[in-house]
This record gives C-alpha cells, sequence and structure tokens, in this order.
C-alpha cells in the first residue's frame, strides 16, 4: 500500500468520481468541481510562464522590441467582448483568425482531404495488386460510391437509385458499428487505467 | 412480466457491477489471453526502428491530457523507450497548456531507464500558443519557435539541437492524440513539408483515421490500448526494455477481452429479449 499521500487523495478522487455510478452525489460534485478548478489554474499558470512571459512580458520590457505591442494590443481586443460600449472591437482579432486560418487550411484541406483520397480511392483497384488486397479495395470503392450516392438527393432514392442507396446506408451501418466497438474499447481502458492504479500504485495489490 | 420484459428493465448498475468483476479479475488474476500486432503497429515500429541513431529526430507531439491518457500515455512511454534504447533524438512537444503535463509524466517514468539526458538525447519544448501556426513555424525554425525548452535554456546552447532546424531534420512526426490534430499533422505539415507522419491514438479515434492509412497519409498507427500493448510486446520481444519494465497496456488487454465477451453476450441477449418482446405484442 502507498504511503504517499498525493496517490491517497488521488484514489479518493477517483472513488468520488465513480460513486457517481450510483447516483450523483456530494462526493462526485466535489471531485468535480476540483477538477475544473485545477485544469483552469494550471492552464492560466502555463500560459502565463511559457506565453506570457517570453511573448510579452519580456519582448517589450526588457528586450525593447516594441513591434510586439500590435499583436498583444490585437489580442487584447478580445477582452472588448466584456465592455457593452466597445463590444464591436472583438470582431478585429476574430476577423484576423479566421482570415489567417481559412488562408492556411483550405488549399492545403484540399490537396490533403480531398485530392490525396480521391486519388487514393481511383488507384485501389490496380492490377498486380495481391488477390485478398484487390477484393479488400473493390469493397471499398463501392462503399465510397453507394454512400456518395446515398448523400445525392437530387434524384428520388427509387428503383436503382434506391437499391444503390440501400447498400450505402449498409456501410453507413457498418462504420458506426466498428465506431461504436471502438468506443466501448476506449472507455473499457479508461476503466482499466483508473483500476490499474487503484490496485497498483494505491493498494500494491497487483505488480 | 416474463423473464426478457424484466431483462430489459434490468437497473443499469447491475451491468456497471459486472463490468467491474470483469476488468477487476482478470487485473489480479491474469489470464495471459495472446495479442497479435496488426500491420499498422509493425509498420510504424519497422519505421521508427530503421531510423539511425543520432540521426534525424523524431517528433513527438503528446497531443493529449488526463482524460485519455490511460490508452496514450503507455502509448507514449513505449515508443520514448524505442528511441531512448535506439538513441534516436527526440523532440517533445504539446500543443495545448494541459498537453504539457503528459510530456512530464511521460519522461520521468522513462528517462531514467535509459539514463536520457535533456538536450542530449530529447528535448522537451515548451508550450507555444497557436496551434496551426506552431505547426507551420516548425517548418521554418524550431529555434526561433521556441526559443528555449520547457526548462527555459535556449535551444541554441542544446547539443542535440546543433543539427536540427526545422522538418528536413525530422524523420517522422508522431502525434499520439485523442483528438483531430493527427489529421491536421498529416494535412498541414506532412502535405506542405512532405514529413512522414504516424498516429497513435485512441480507440474512439482510430476508426477514421484508417483512410489516411490507406492514402499512405501515415506511415503506420497504433489503434487504443491494444495498439500500446502491440507496440510494448514489439519492443520487449527486441529486448529494448529493461527486465522489471512493467507492461501497463499490455497487463490490461486480458480485461479488455473479458468486457468485450459481457459486451458480446449483453447485446445478443439483449436483442433476443427486444424481438420475443416486439413477438409478443404482434400477438
Amino acid at each position: 500500500m502507498s504511503y504517499n499521500p498525493w496517490v491517497w487523495f488521488a484514489a479518493f478522487l477517483t472513488l468520488c468520481t465513480f460513486s457517481f455510478l450510483w447516483r450523483d452525489n456530494p462526493f462526485y460534485k466535489f471531485a468535480e468541481h476540483l477538477f475544473v478548478g485545477v485544469s483552469v489554474g494550471y492552464t492560466i499558470s502555463i500560459l502565463y510562464h511559457n506565453s506570457f512571459m517570453p511573448r510579452v512580458w519580456e519582448p517589450i520590457v526588457t528586450n525593447h522590441q516594441y513591434y510586439v505591442l500590435l499583436p498583444t494590443l490585437l489580442g487584447l481586443l478580445a477582452f472588448a467582448i466584456f465592455f457593452k460600449k466597445i463590444s464591436w472591437l472583438i470582431r478585429y482579432p476574430i476577423a484576423f483568425i479566421m482570415g489567417s486560418t481559412c488562408g492556411i487550411s483550405i488549399p492545403r484541406s484540399f490537396e490533403g482531404y480531398i485530392f490525396k483520397h480521391t486519388q487514393s480511392t481511383i488507384t485501389a483497384i490496380s492490377p498486380g495488386l495481391p488477390p485478398f488486397l484487390l477484393i479488400s479495395n473493390i469493397i471499398m470503392v463501392i462503399g465510397v460510391i453507394t454512400t456518395l450516392l446515398y448523400f445525392y438527393f437530387s434524384l428520388e432514392h427509387k428503383g436503382v437509385m434506391g437499391k444503390v442507396a440501400n447498400v450505402g446506408i449498409w456501410y453507413i451501418m457498418l462504420a458506426f458499428g466498428a465506431s461504436f466497438g471502438y468506443t466501448v474499447m476506449a472507455r473499457v481502458s479508461l476503466l482499466i487505467g483508473r483500476l490499474q492504479f487503484l490496485l497498483h500504485d494505491w493498494l500494491g495489490v497487483i505488480k | 412480466m416474463n423473464i426478457w420484459e424484466k431483462m430489459m428493465d434490468i437497473d443499469r448498475r447491475w451491468i456497471y457491477l459486472l463490468v467491474g468483476i470483469c476488468v477487476l479479475i482478470p487485473l489480479i488474476r491474469p489470464v495471459g489471453l495472446p495479442t497479435f500486432t496488426t500491420p499498422y503497429t509493425q509498420a510504424l515500429f519497422d519505421y521508427i526502428d530503421k531510423i539511425p541513431p543520432d540521426g534525424s529526430a523524431i517528433l513527438i507531439s503528446f497531443d493529449f491530457d488526463p482524460a485519455t491518457a490511460p490508452e496514450l500515455l503507455p502509448m507514449a512511454q513505449a515508443i520514448l523507450r524505442h528511441c531512448f534504447f535506439k538513441d534516436i533524438n527526440v523532440l517533445c512537444l504539446g500543443l495545448y497548456p494541459t498537453y504539457i503535463g503528459m510530456i512530464d509524466m511521460a519522461l520521468s517514468n522513462v528517462k531514467d531507464d535509459y539514463e536520457a539526458k535533456s538536450g542530449e538525447d530529447f528535448v522537451f519544448l515548451p508550450y507555444v500558443p497557436g496551434v496551426t501556426a506552431v505547426m507551420l513555424s516548425i517548418g521554418e525554425d524550431i529555434k526561433r519557435t521556441f526559443g528555449r525548452d520547457y526548462y527555459g535554456v535556449p535551444l541554441d546552447s542544446l547539443p542535440m539541437m546543433r543539427h536540427i532546424r526545422n522538418y528536413d531534420d525530422i524523420a517522422l512526426v508522431l502525434s499520439i492524440s485523442g483528438t483531430q490534430l493527427p489529421r491536421e499533422w498529416a494535412v498541414l505539415v506532412g502535405t506542405t513539408y512532405h514529413v512522414r507522419v504516424g498516429v497513435g491514438t485512441t480507440a474512439v479515434s482510430a476508426a477514421e483515421f484508417y483512410t489516411f492509412l490507406q492514402t499512405g497519409q501515415f506511415v503506420g498507427m497504433l489503434g487504443g490500448l491494444k495498439g500500446a500493448a502491440e507496440y510494448e510486446n514489439l519492443i520487449h520481444a527486441k529486448g529494448y526494455t529493461k527486465k522489471d519494465t512493467r507492461k501497463v497496456a499490455s497487463m490490461g488487454m486480458d480485461a479488455q477481452s473479458f468486457v468485450h465477451m459481457l459486451m458480446i453476450v449483453l447485446i445478443v441477449i439483449g436483442n433476443i429479449a427486444y424481438f420475443n418482446i416486439r413477438k409478443k405484442k404482434a400477438r
């Protein structure tokens, strides 16, 4: 069993959180509020030491790099939202962020998301592939086409179109099933992690 | 009310109890069910294994916080062990404030086993705001982007950073994340700077990353606790770990399998109950 008081405190908080499985209670609320408070405090501390001091305070005050004032002022405009009369000023930093992000993202997104994936789907069925891979790729290409057709709404889903769209639904359902299976695996992993902590780090009953 | 109707009305806390038992028993009394290595884990392992010692570095982006640490921390630690054993230089990066603590934890758990030193074997980069801007800025100059390491030492003075300037000197960017950030790494950095990108992700996110593996935008992938366990087994089999190293992820795999079996049984029973009740109502 651990003699570290912080491990005991962490174990107490874990048990407080697990108590929600029974029903909502003050212990759970305590753990939840503490988590939110600590997260915010930790984030502010990191931002202050790693961002504000080396990127704003030191350049302006110590190194006299006054051009840093410009982005600093632009950033400070984000706080204008708290003052009704000048709240419209927040549009400037938002416009800057939106403009720069779109400029950076749009061309690369076309390249990385659309062109690469379309190219990869087109070239998936090519001669010389091992039989199993070829069959897998044919299934994949059928899936892409039928799912895309399911989301094509300018033709009524009747007759051949209806049947093809129906195949698309099957693919979507299978994708949901795979995602759900993975989700179960992920949630169980979190429980395993916490129980390993309780049994190993706290109680010391497992290696 | 017949047995099926009672079953559909069962208190969810009984399910919690069953899940708890299925996790606890195999953790206390491990069964040792086998875990097989998937091709994507093997591909990532092989890629890292071929990086020459003290040559190009690996940039590990710790894109996770404590909420997903049980899955992702064992992965990060296994990769750090691999790199430190092979003398591959590692750059550790966190793109959000809460991710920084994860780097600290992973390094603390691993570095002493390999006598890895800050500035020589790894560099812990500090938090710098502006996720996309940071990703792209590394492509220009790492030293200008960060200035100092997490401990406040100027990057210029670190021996490891003498031959590392930007993505040209990085053999692999590895994003360990339960978020969309691996996609950003692949699309923004992989596409622009032609650097290879790998991913270690939570099981929830794994399904959506398979398309990026198929396009070749990811070198390989570790998916969830299983991916971490596979990687642990690979480095253990190669003798890259110490004898007393805890295989955290592998130890959880028995429990994982037990709960999956329970879930399958519950889904089958639930469906039988549903169809029986529907049949009864139709009468």
